[in-house]
């Protein structure tokens, strides 16, 4: 076997270190307006040699998934599960789609969105 | 009690996918240490609710025990939340922020597009949400405030709490169990028809 050998079980903050590079943050690119409501969506499918971290959002995002989910699924930290959502966003490999403010800037306040939100508690 | 995996009726799907068009709102529910906040995400939300944590390092947690701590020192703080599909393309997703308001910067802008959020009180001790309430002023966010009624609360008249929160008397006050499925979720209605009214106000004085 050649390779690089993968450190055993890293744990804790050597974990993230290895996971993200030694990034800390998204800085401040694509990802740097990531929400816990975002919803993750793939836009393609996982090639060989990827980041296993990278390769598992991109499986776990089939159907759309929010990052809060995302993060609790993996056992990641948000910051750090925001580097390796910032690398598949600049790559092109997924979309992330905000939450819909109840006011738009420059529309006002959204009034059919709560309307819907309404109905839909009414419902449960 | 809803089970998980329970069949909804035009809303998302029963293992909790969710389409390819779907959209996301999101409220907060806020308040003091043991108000309720966890007990409220779950009650309402249609799947277990999870935890997403936050890692923050000894230096920037507690920065008195800085020297001779060794670097690799780690504190959690979790934000736990769970969701309800409003339709088939609509979630909204529910945080339960941290009782430790100092830490709510680690999520980014945890706040910013919330459609608003639910200040929860135990009115055996009021001040432990006033920090809660100052935040909502502060960042501008539209809030109710959910009464968490305990078995031992005596009753209070809502006008009496009103006053020892010193709330503008448009914010709404309703009580709640937030043990209770269909309290909380009224407690939600009771928020998004409070959106509803200032949206009206504001478009009207346009």
């Amino acid at each position: 076997m050649s390779g690089p050998s993968r450190p055993l079980n890293p744990s804790g903050l050597e974990r993230y270190y290895v996971l993200t590079g030694g990034r800390s943050g998204p800085g401040g690119g694509s990802a740097s307006s990531l929400d816990v409501a975002t919803l993750i969506i793939s836009r393609a499918a996982a090639v060989p040699g990827m980041q296993h971290e990278h390769e598992e959002i991109l499986r776990r995002c089939r159907d759309p998934l929010s990052v809060a989910e995302l993060g609790a699924h993996l056992g990641l930290p948000f910051n750090i599960l925001a580097v390796l959502l910032a690398d598949l966003l600049d790559a092109g490999r997924i979309e992330a789609r905000d939450p819909i403010p109840a006011s738009g800037a420059g529309r006002g306040p959204d009034l059919a969105l709560l309307e819907e939100v309404l109905s839909g508690l009414e419902r449960l | 009690m809803d089970l998980k995996g329970f069949d909804h009726p035009g809303r998302p799907t029963a293992d909790g996918t969710l389409p390819a068009g779907a959209r996301s709102v999101k409220v907060m529910i806020a308040g003091g240490f043991g108000t309720g906040k966890t007990t409220m995400v779950r009650s309402v939300s249609d799947i277990k609710p999870l935890t997403t944590e936050e890692t923050l390092t000894q230096a920037s947690a507690d920065v008195d025990n800085l020297i001779g701590v060794a670097d690799k020192q780690e504190t959690t703080v979790s934000l736990d939340f769970g969701k309800i599909g409003i339709n088939e393309q609509l979630v909204l997703y529910l945080f339960g922020t941290p009782g430790q308001e100092r830490f709510w910067f680690l999520w980014n802008g945890l706040f910013k597009g919330a459609l608003g959020a639910v200040v929860l009180v135990d009115t055996r001790r009021l001040d432990s949400s006033f920090r809660a309430i100052e935040e909502m002023e502060r960042q501008n966010v539209p809030f109710v405030i959910a009464l968490n009624v305990f078995p031992d609360s005596k009753e209070h008249p809502i006008d009496e709490i009103r006053d020892a929160l010193d709330i503008s008397p448009h914010t709404p006050v309703v009580a709640c169990d937030a043990r209770d499925r269909a309290s909380s979720r009224d407690v939600l209605i009771a928020l998004i028809r409070h959106l509803k009214e200032r949206s009206a106000v504001a478009l009207e004085s346009r």
